[in-house]
């Protein structure tokens, strides 16, 4: 089969849905009106890819499986193919075990997301954007602005984010993960979720009674 | 009704319409590149920017903004020359500007543009974006680079054809427009696409690097490798057609052409007759016309009427089938055949056989059965108005026969004849839908007709239109679809076996002792009785040739002008393009020709004269282009008893599409779609 980028890996052959899967998408289905299950589309994806990982540890969606969601919605198995390579969070290739998703965007970059390169670049080896490192663990993308630029420098990891990131947090988070540990995500520096740091420093002196 | 001002002119335009269209109706030019009236409105090109007073001070896309009341545009103000000039900027940042090795030049949207809004050099210093040609199969080539992204083939494709094999993948400077996984495009209608493709990013493959627009002699023509009569220009240089391109007929084919009409072409230069032969002890030797004629003229001198006998093929016009009928009928022979498949059509009255809802006709339908037809193998373009009118909502199509993708949802209803008895009933679903409706159709095809019950069948499904109420004083919703675009004027001007005249069937096995085939290919020649003695005209070496005693080599139909009438019963002149090869001669002249040799000289010297015989056979003859559509106010069905059905499925008349005649036998690009539809993926290697 011929796609592009399709030379340098192979696609499988077959794709089937399995149990866990199915049951997914029978959920997400019934989320849309009868008629309009196209608009399933986008989870429906994200089961495929999700099982993907399960099936074979790298998260990402062959042709196959595309064709795949295209059967099970009643879409044209194109109209797949351009959601698929429209969103960046698609696969469209394999990818390594863990997907590192470092933010670049202007608040991110301002705290440091060179810095955050750099070093996953020096842990894992990987030279490039949308590489894999030779170990097979990681790839390595650069993802426009996340939405949790409270807590930047943000890196991704799967479907978690590692916030308020510097290089030897990442140094920590990668070793963790090469040791198949999974660090609880959120703030690195111990914060609750965007609150500031060490505490809350503003409204202290206000206290609110019950009105008696 | 509302009145827009468009550069100073006032004209009063549908509500809902854009501004685009109501510049149209003003006679004020808008250029653009992804807009087309014949497709959904995209509005990604952003050339056809204008200018509205009082709405937002900015250039709008006149394309998908509709008009207002009192709205006062203006196409040519500063800010919209300025803006257009912009667009076209940043349109060939990334266009190669390769026009001199490019295949549209000459005839491109963008090329024809940027006279009117380019810039003289280009102030883009960085890389262009190089895009891979995509392999869309063996009629359409891809220049990647030059692609505007206008999206107009992928809404074709989708929208129109019914095929969704193309589509834009990845997006902003990745995107690209191609099928992702590399595969020959699966729709009959895809070379129209080239047409559409305002740059040169989809040509022709056969055509590639062959030649430029203007080096061509442009020729109106009809298509005759279906029967739906599309209007067809014809292009050539010196003896050569080196393309077919559709001409905008609204009530036939609108602007489409299917992808054999237009590729086949490479078929008229190879295993032509380009001049006569004869057999001498069992093998074929060249011969000149005077030793041909003399030939057939011994043949035939000893034989009565009765022993001779003709049949007219698919691709044949109206002119030569009447100057064969009426050598035949001045020999005493009404052994006439135009039937070739056998088809148990009936000729006593032309609504039996004729596409009489039209094809325009179409469009009005809220209910269609199609009785053992494959449309969309059969007749493409025809189909896309079927999937036109089903896609325009309200309309309900049925099946039966094959059940097969014919790009719109069908219920198939079953396969075998059975069910038209089925339908009469009230209870049966379909039944319903078909009563209810108030413009019920029903089309039957050549697959329904070419079988031994066939004129039951023809019978039935009549019998059927009148119960459900398809025949009235102000429609009539009976329809014959054929695949042979020679059939009906043969119908009309009665090329059917006279009083004891015999069949094709019975001409065959040596019921006659002389026959003369008129490019006549569609049967299995081996069933000619092996003494009868065989005259084939034509202009392609395909089954009859081989089987013949004598080739007298005719002109195909871009060799000659002539009269042919489509599935509805729409007569149309096609005009003579180049010269038959060789020694080969129009019909008509060979069989005037002939005449004389025998004595029996035909009446008519000019293609005029033998034009007003026609008229005189039939007037439909005479009513070029125009259908005057009928209601049907008698009843009575064709002949067939409608009951003795036998339970046989009906197969399409077409299975292979891209080889149904010998032209299109004899094209190696047909071969080629043969081969790439078999395997869609390989065939892109």
């Amino acid at each position: 089969m011929s796609v592009p980028n399709g030379s340098a890996f192979e696609q499988p052959a077959s794709f089937a849905f399995d149990a866990e899967s199915e049951a997914e998408i029978a959920h997400v289905i019934t989320r849309y009106p009868p008629g309009k299950q196209a608009s399933a589309v986008l989870p429906a994806m994200y089961v495929a890819q999700r099982q993907m990982k399960r099936q074979t540890g790298s998260a990402w969606i062959p042709v196959k499986a595309m064709d795949a969601v295209a059967a099970r919605l009643g879409m044209p198995a194109i109209r797949v193919y351009e959601v698929a390579t429209f969103y960046f969070m698609f696969n469209t290739t394999p990818i390594g075990k863990y997907h590192l998703q470092v933010c670049t965007t202007t608040p991110c970059w301002l705290r440091g997301s060179d810095a955050i390169t750099a070093a996953c670049r020096k842990e894992t080896g990987i030279k490039g954007w949308g590489e894999t490192s030779d170990d097979g663990l990681f790839t390595m993308t650069e993802v426009e602005c996340l939405g949790a630029c409270v807590n930047a420098p943000i890196l991704q990891v799967d479907d978690n984010f590692y916030e308020d990131m510097d290089a030897a947090k990442v140094t920590e988070l990668l070793a963790a993960l090469r040791r198949g540990e999974r660090p609880f995500p959120g703030s690195m520096t111990g914060r609750q979720t965007s609150a500031p740091e060490g505490g809350p420093n503003t409204l202290t002196t206000l206290h609110f009674a019950p009105e008696g | 009704m509302v009145k827009v001002t468009i550069d100073g002119i006032t004209v009063e335009v549908a509500a809902g319409s854009t501004i685009l269209q109501a510049a149209e109706q003003a006679g004020v030019e808008i250029p653009r590149f992804c807009y087309h009236e014949r497709l959904s409105i995209a509005g990604n090109c952003r050339m056809c920017l204008v200018e509205v007073e009082k709405a937002p001070p900015k250039p709008i896309a006149s394309c998908g903004y509709p008009v207002a009341e009192g709205m006062v545009v203006h196409t040519d103000s500063p800010m919209v020359r300025n803006g257009r000039r912009g667009v076209m900027e940043f349109l060939l940042i990334n266009h190669p500007l390769d026009c001199p090795i490019c295949d549209q030049g000459g005839e491109c949207d963008l090329q024809d543009q940027a006279m009117g809004y380019g810039m003289d050099h280009s102030r883009y210093a960085e890389n262009k974006r190089a895009v891979p040609d995509k392999n869309l199969g063996p009629l359409v080539k891809t220049s990647m680079n030059r692609c505007i992204h206008c999206t107009r083939c992928i809404r074709f494709i989708t929208e129109v054809a019914g095929v969704p094999d193309l589509g834009a993948t990845a997006r902003g400077e990745h995107m690209e427009v191609g099928t992702y996984v590399e595969k020959a495009l699966g729709s009959e209608l895809s070379g129209n696409i080239i047409d559409l493709c305002p740059v040169g990013a989809l040509t022709s493959k056969p055509y590639a690097f062959v030649a430029r627009p203007w080096e061509l002699a442009k020729v109106d023509s009809v298509d005759v490798l279906d029967a739906v009569g599309t209007n067809i220009r014809i292009d050539a240089r010196g003896p050569e057609v080196l393309r077919v391109l559709p001409r905008i007929n609204e009530d036939v084919n609108e602007e489409w052409l299917g992808d054999k009409s237009r590729f086949a072409i490479d078929g008229l230069k190879r295993r032509r007759l380009d001049r006569p032969w004869v057999r001498e002890n069992g093998k074929l030797r060249a011969a000149t016309w005077t030793e041909a004629f003399d030939t057939i003229a011994a043949k035939l001198k000893p034989l009565k009427g009765e022993q001779i006998g003709a049949i007219a093929g698919d691709l044949c016009d109206a002119e030569s089938m009447l100057a064969l009928k009426d050598l035949f009928v001045s020999l005493g022979s009404t052994n006439l055949d135009c039937r070739q498949d056998g088809a148990k059509l009936d000729a006593s009255r032309r609504d039996f056989y004729c596409f009489n809802t039209s094809i325009s006709g179409i469009d009005e339908a809220d209910a269609i059965l199609i009785v053992g037809s494959n449309p969309r193998k059969e007749a493409p373009v025809l189909n896309a108005r079927i999937r036109k009118r089903w896609a325009s909502g309200g309309a309900v199509v049925g099946v039966i026969g094959d059940a097969t993708n014919l790009t719109y949802p069908a219920a198939h209803l079953g396969a075998g004849p059975s069910v038209l008895k089925d339908l009469q009933s009230d209870s049966h679903d379909f039944a319903k839908v078909l009563a209810a409706a108030k413009k019920p159709m029903i089309i039957v095809g050549q697959g329904a007709l070419a079988r031994p019950d066939g004129s039951a069948v023809l019978a039935a499904a009549w019998r059927l239109a009148a119960h459900v109420g398809a025949l009235s004083s102000e429609w009539h919703g009976f329809n014959v679809l054929h695949t042979a675009a020679a059939r009906v004027g043969a119908l009309d001007l009665g090329f059917v076996p006279g009083p004891n005249g015999k069949t094709l069937d019975s001409m065959l096995g040596g019921g006659v002792e002389f026959l003369w085939l008129l490019g006549a290919d569609g049967f299995d020649a081996s069933h000619i009785g092996a003494g009868t003695f065989v005259v084939y005209q034509g202009h392609h070496g395909d089954a009859g040739a081989h089987r013949a005693d004598v080739i007298l080599p005719g002109a195909a139909y871009t060799e000659k002008s002539g009269t042919y009438v489509n599935t509805e019963g729409r007569a149309q002149h096609g005009f003579k393009a180049v010269y038959a090869p060789g020694e080969a001669r129009e019909d008509w002249t060979i069989l005037r020709a002939f005449s004389a040799v025998i004595g029996k000289t035909l009446p008519y010297d000019t293609i005029d004269a033998l034009r007003a015989r026609l008229e005189q056979v039939n007037p439909v003859f005479g009513r070029v282009g125009f259908l005057p559509r009928f209601g049907c106010s008698d009843h009575t069905g064709p002949a067939g008893d409608p009951t003795v059905l036998s339970a046989a499925p009906f197969v399409s008349a077409v299975a292979n599409y891209y080889q149904t005649d010998p032209i299109s036998r004899a094209s190696p690009t047909m071969a080629a779609c043969v081969a790439a539809q078999a395997a869609p993926a390989l065939a892109a290697e």
